[in-house]
């Protein structure tokens, strides 16, 4: 395992762990954004210590604002949120269920209400323009979030506004709540839509470090248009049984399913 | 000289981005009715039309507001808060963003668009996000005024203005204390406490009023949220009788918010006037304020009807 890898593979352990001592959250579309989130938080934005606190970066929203606990452990294990992970989703604690930016220095938006977070870092993309910045908004979207009628509004007004700083990614694992994305509101093909609305458009394998790599700075050459990174995941990757498995979607792992989820993990080191 | 609150605000705005080069102005292709063309006008770089999509109007405020810049969002009054409303809650007020959202052609006086168009829950569904601010304006300078304390905070608020033009109780040189409630007649026994266009009609069922011997008082409420409690308090105290006077529903508005205090602090008998919990339909506005009883002549039969129980 190189040093990302077992930046990642520590991310998804804390995944499991939070949401196991939580007795809630959503460990599946968490796991599916864990390689995702590696590469933005460790080497492809320019953030640490001394940025965290201010909005003059490289800043990401978590449209997916459910993949709270994969947000929470990547600045953990990035070094930018000291907070116990334990306290997620309990009284008093800064780590909300879903992200809250007034709570936590390195959330860039508070998000959990889905499609409105890509409208916040269209924002962010335009007021970056007005301020003649070379920041880049980055954003995570799930696949079963395109069925939010906002993601196209937000959509338009990105390539209208030609917001080449802007990256958004889909974190396409196939799975909703209740069950597969083509059976409860079919919103494929997700790349075609996104290219018809004049975006660039990249296909990935989303646990394929190179193809991510790849991919960023794909997104960073073009200009004139917004890029959109379809990553094809799998949802709950990493623990065997919540693979593929919508039910995993927003549920905990009990005691033995979360030592059975960290020995596998820790085969991994 | 009468002049819509929309246009007051217009004006104002214009002023404010030529003073603060932060400030970033959005609408939803209404510009020209909302008025921020006007600020469009002068600092084309810093306005962003987002179409009609006013869900992702709120949120790139959201995201440019984040981005330390001061966002004024502008719609008509029904969209820019009914449609968004939990995008304005989630996206807005939970962060605490500086996000103004001034929603421009408040209650049924926007006249013959009729229901679709008309926002009469507007100030309800603001006022009961928590943190929120709003904001109803009776005049040209309350507007301006207004418009100018909420560009120098950094809290987000609602500002409800109207579509047509009312008359100026104020000037230019009225020192305004944003945010407690302004006594605009003295007058005894009933106390009247009136937002937006009802000032106006209020103040003219006060001239009809005292030539027949009764004199109420009327208060200018145009900070809704968060309410002037103790102002409100002073007036239930000096007065037998109270009226509210909106141009908005009686669930969830001024009159809800007035009778909140009352019933906590100095209960009273209170005869809220608005839309009496239906809707309204396309007409003239002043069709429309005599046919649901908003005009003068309502202010001044419920002022009668006081005096008659006595």
């Amino acid at each position: 395992m190189n040093s990302l890898e077992k930046h990642a593979n520590n991310i998804r352990k804390n995944i499991v762990k939070m949401v196991a001592n939580a007795k809630s959250g959503h460990p599946g579309g968490s796991l599916s954004a864990t390689e995702i989130l590696s590469v933005l938080y460790f080497e492809e934005m320019k953030i640490d210590e001394s940025n965290v606190d201010s909005c003059d970066r490289d800043r990401f929203v978590l449209s997916k604002g459910h993949a709270s606990p994969c947000l929470y452990a990547t600045l953990a294990e990035r070094g930018l949120l000291h907070d116990d992970l334990m306290t997620f989703r309990k009284l008093n604690s800064n780590l909300q269920g879903h992200p809250n930016m007034r709570s936590v220095a390195g959330v860039d938006m508070s998000t959990g209400s889905l499609g409105q977070g890509i409208s916040a870092a269209v924002g962010m993309a335009i007021a970056n323009k007005v301020d003649h910045n070379d920041h880049r908004i980055y954003a995570l979207l799930g696949d079963g979030e395109c069925e939010e009628g906002q993601v196209w509004e937000a959509a338009m007004c990105a390539a209208h506004y030609k917001l080449d700083n802007l990256c958004a990614i889909v974190d396409f694992n196939g799975l909703q709540i209740d069950g597969e994305i083509q059976d409860v509101m079919n919103p494929c093909p997700i790349d075609q839509k996104f290219a018809a609305f004049g975006w660039n458009v990249i296909v990935i394998d989303g646990h394929d470090y190179d193809q991510i790599r790849a991919a960023f700075a794909k997104a960073r050459a073009c200009k004139g248009q917004p890029t959109m990174i379809l990553a094809k995941t799998i949802k709950g990757k990493g623990v065997s049984f919540m693979e593929n498995n919508a039910g995993w979607h927003g549920v905990a792992p009990n005691e033995e399913q979360l030592a059975q989820a960290l020995k596998e993990l820790e085969a991994n080191d | 000289m009468a002049k819509a609150t929309r246009e007051a605000y217009g004006e104002e705005l214009q002023k404010l981005v030529q003073e603060n080069d932060k400030i970033v102005v959005l609408d939803a292709d209404l510009s020209g009715s909302t008025k921020t063309a006007m600020a469009k006008k002068v600092a084309p770089e810093r306005f962003f039309n987002i179409g009609i999509a006013e869900g992702n109007m709120i949120g790139v405020a959201a995201g440019i507001a984040s981005s330390g810049h001061p966002v004024f969002a502008s719609s008509f009054a029904m969209f820019a808060t009914g449609r968004c409303w939990e995008q304005i809650r989630n996206s807005i007020v939970y962060p605490g963003m500086n996000v103004k959202i001034c929603g421009s052609h408040g209650g049924i006086s926007v006249g013959e668009d009729g229901v679709s168009h008309q926002a009469t829950e507007d100030m309800a569904i603001m006022r009961s996000i928590p943190e929120m601010r709003v904001f109803c304006p009776c005049d040209e300078w309350e507007t301006k005024a207004i418009i100018r304390h909420v560009a120098n905070d950094d809290k987000p608020c609602y500002v409800r203005l109207g579509r047509s033009a009312v008359e100026n109780f104020f000037d230019e040189n009225t020192k305004f204390e944003i945010g407690k409630v302004q006594v605009l007649n003295r007058g005894q026994k009933v106390a009247i406490f009136a937002t937006g266009l009802m000032v106006q009609e209020c103040m003219k069922a006060v001239s009809t009023l005292k030539a027949q011997g009764m004199e109420p008082t009327v208060v200018d409420v145009s900070c809704i949220k968060p309410l002037d409690e103790e102002g409100v308090v002073e007036i239930l105290k000096q007065h037998d009788f109270v009226i509210t006077a909106e141009e908005h529903n009686i669930i969830g508005g001024l009159g809800s918010a007035i009778c909140e205090v009352a019933c906590k602090l100095h209960p009273i008998k209170i005869r809220r006037i608005g839309i009496q919990d239906e809707f309204a339909q396309s007409g003239s506005y002043k069709e429309l304020l005599k046919a649901y009883k908003l005009s003068d002549e309502a202010i001044v039969e419920a002022v009668k009807e006081y005096y008659q129980s006595l």
